[in-house]
């Protein structure tokens, strides 16, 4: 009960003094990825080599981990919010097993013909493709009379999410050793591949769904009236069917553009929007920007922890933020009864 | 203005769930809604609301079908508070009762930050500003749900038009001193030209408020009418299957109010 005893202490009149810590925090994550690497005194050797480093390859990663954090921070609260439960997860309308199964086709059949003539773009714009697929997919599967029930969207795609994954079983099975590396390591995610290029499209796709997002400030107003219920959110004018679709595309262009950079990242779309809904409760005018703000820390940490704990190697960005996580998150809800 | 419904009927599943010719309510007045379970009450009430979408059509707020309403206009002229909400994440009393002003979000009240205190207020839960949702018993829930619904429907100054207040079983976790409080919140709200239409279960709470019964059975309504000349022990036996008598006061001391009859049950 402490964990409650101390958010009620922060709820009421400190929220200034919240937003003011967590992009101070946020700041500092981004100044620790800059600054802490396999590449030594990275400032004292700035001219000899140091820029390089900087610019082509902690600037373009740092920027990476803000946009992905940012992106399943917010697609993870916009999940919970539409399936009216803390837990739900962006993974649970088929938008992550759409991007594994892309990736996995990209490097298990494309490898030989389409990788030939693309390099690994291929991999990440069949990632996307993928991911965005799968999403249309269960979304039009669920619908029925032209509205699509939550529940209804919640079966399709736990469905679409089995079958996914015994495609991606098959797939593994056709594979050689080395395909079968690489997909693991996709699996596993990792920010180690951000170049300039596709950290800038990932980031122009994720900006536009944020800006899109900041804009229509009442559909976090509305996320909040559905709370009470998708039929009593209509009853209060909710237009829940525009809600929902505006949110499903958010989430799939969001999610689709971070997984097919990094592969699959777990965790964070959970325990970003818990986070800030223990601090400041869960109103999603609040919960929304503070899960960009505490997802974009998270990952930023996390990989620091993933270049630099066992240097020269690295370790997958996937098994820091699935032990962190689960961490985090049993010790909230051992703490915090009244999650459910 | 009115509530009315030509032809409602709702069918799921081969089965006939409400069956409702012609209805026509006045605003202004509490309408109490009666019934055993599964007689259709809650449908009816989920009808004249316009969740059900097939039926939308034959209901008509103020003369016109729900279906022709603009959603947020409709919004703001007719509330509905259930008893089965669940809210998902453990929101403020405060933040439940503003969600009621989402409708109202392009065209504030001047007076829109008092509003949320206000509704608590007339809903006898203003003790409760502040406190934490999933810490609330099921009775303060229920009388947060109810200030939530009064936020609503709560006009700018200047607009007369009726609102519609709907309720199921708004009384039926509450003790026995709020039990009166809402029915009495319910007159004060329909002296003020509201529409009230309320699903009770409690047939003397309903004689003591309502200006009117309706007993539904089977989807049909059975009857409707003034609550003492309708609620007679025949009725009871044939909808309930319940043995009553109708007691009166007897009036002997120097009593100016009128003489009061109750259902006993034995």
């Amino acid at each position: 009960m402490s964990v409650a005893f101390g958010a009620a202490w922060w709820r009421p009149r400190s929220r200034t003094r919240l937003w003011l810590i967590a992009s101070l925090g946020l700041i500092a994550c981004v100044a620790l990825a800059l600054s802490a690497g396999a590449y030594g005194r990275l400032w004292a050797q700035w001219a000899n080599g140091g820029a390089e480093v900087f610019w082509h390859i902690r600037l373009p990663r740092a920027l990476l981990g803000v946009l992905a954090g940012a992106a399943l921070g917010v697609a993870g609260a916009l999940a919970q919010g539409l399936f009216r439960n803390p837990l739900a997860d962006p993974g649970l309308i088929g938008v992550s097993a759409g991007a594994a199964l892309g990736a996995a086709t990209a490097i298990v059949a494309g490898g030989r013909t389409l990788g030939l003539w693309w390099g690994p773009q291929s991999l990440m714009v069949a990632a996307f493709l993928g991911s965005l697929l799968m999403t249309a997919l269960t979304w039009r599967l669920a619908r029925r009379e032209g509205h699509v029930d939550t529940a209804r969207l919640l079966l399709t795609g736990l469905a679409l999410n089995a079958a996914a994954a015994a495609a991606l079983g098959w797939l593994s099975f056709l594979a050689t050793d080395e395909q079968l590396r690489s997909l693991t390591f996709w699996t596993l995610g990792s920010l180690s591949g951000s170049t300039w290029p596709p950290v800038l499209a990932c980031g122009a796709v994720v900006a536009g769904c944020l800006v899109a997002l900041g804009a229509r400030r009442r559909d976090a107003h509305a996320l909040d009236a559905l709370a009470l219920g998708e039929a009593q959110a209509r009853l209060m004018g909710v237009e829940v069917d525009a809600l929902q679709r505006r949110c499903l595309i958010t989430i799939a262009l969001m999610v689709g553009a971070v997984t097919a950079l990094i592969g699959m990242v777990a965790f964070v779309g959970l325990l970003a929007p818990h986070a800030v809904r223990l601090l400041a409760g869960p109103r999603h005018g609040v919960v929304l920007p503070g899960s960009a703000l505490s997802g974009a820390g998270l990952v930023l940490l996390a990989d620091t922890g993933a270049r630099t704990l066992v240097a020269p190697a690295e370790m997958p960005l996937g098994v820091l933020t699935g032990l962190v996580g689960a961490a985090v998150f049993l010790s909230i809800l051992y703490r915090h009864r009244h999650l459910h | 203005m009115s509530l009315s419904a030509e032809h409602l009927q709702i069918r799921k599943q081969g089965r006939m769930l409400l069956d409702v010719p012609h209805l026509s309510l006045p605003a202004g007045q509490v309408h109490a809604l009666l019934g055993p379970n599964g007689a259709g009450k809650s449908t009816l009430l989920s009808a004249l609301a316009g969740i059900e979408r097939s039926a939308a059509a034959c209901v008509r707020l103020h003369g016109r079908a729900l279906d022709g309403w603009d959603t947020l206009e409709l919004a703001r002229h007719r509330a509905l508070m259930t008893q089965d909400t669940d809210v998902p994440f453990d929101f403020e009393v405060d933040d439940i009762v503003r969600m009621g002003r989402y409708p109202h979000s392009g065209h504030p009240h001047p007076r829109e930050h008092e509003l949320v205190d206000h509704a608590l207020g007339l809903a006898g839960a203003l003790p409760l500003r502040g406190r934490r949702h999933t810490q609330l018993s099921g009775g303060e829930k229920a009388r947060v749900l109810l200030a939530r619904a009064l936020a609503q429907i709560q006009a700018p100054p200047g607009d007369t038009r009726p609102r519609w207040l709907l309720l199921d079983e708004p009384t039926a976790a509450l003790d026995l001193a709020h039990q009166h409080a809402v029915m009495r919140l319910l007159r004060q709200v329909a002296s003020e030209g509201t529409g009230v239409l309320v699903v009770l279960h409690d047939l003397n709470l309903a004689g003591a408020y309502a200006d009117q019964v309706l007993v539904m059975a089977d989807g049909r309504i059975d009857s409707r009418g003034h609550c003492q000349q309708v609620l007679q022990p025949q009725l009871v036996e044939r909808i309930w299957g319940v043995v009553c008598e109708r007691l009166s006061t007897s009036s002997t001391r120097t009593d100016t109010r009128p003489a009061r009859s109750w259902l006993a049950f034995s």
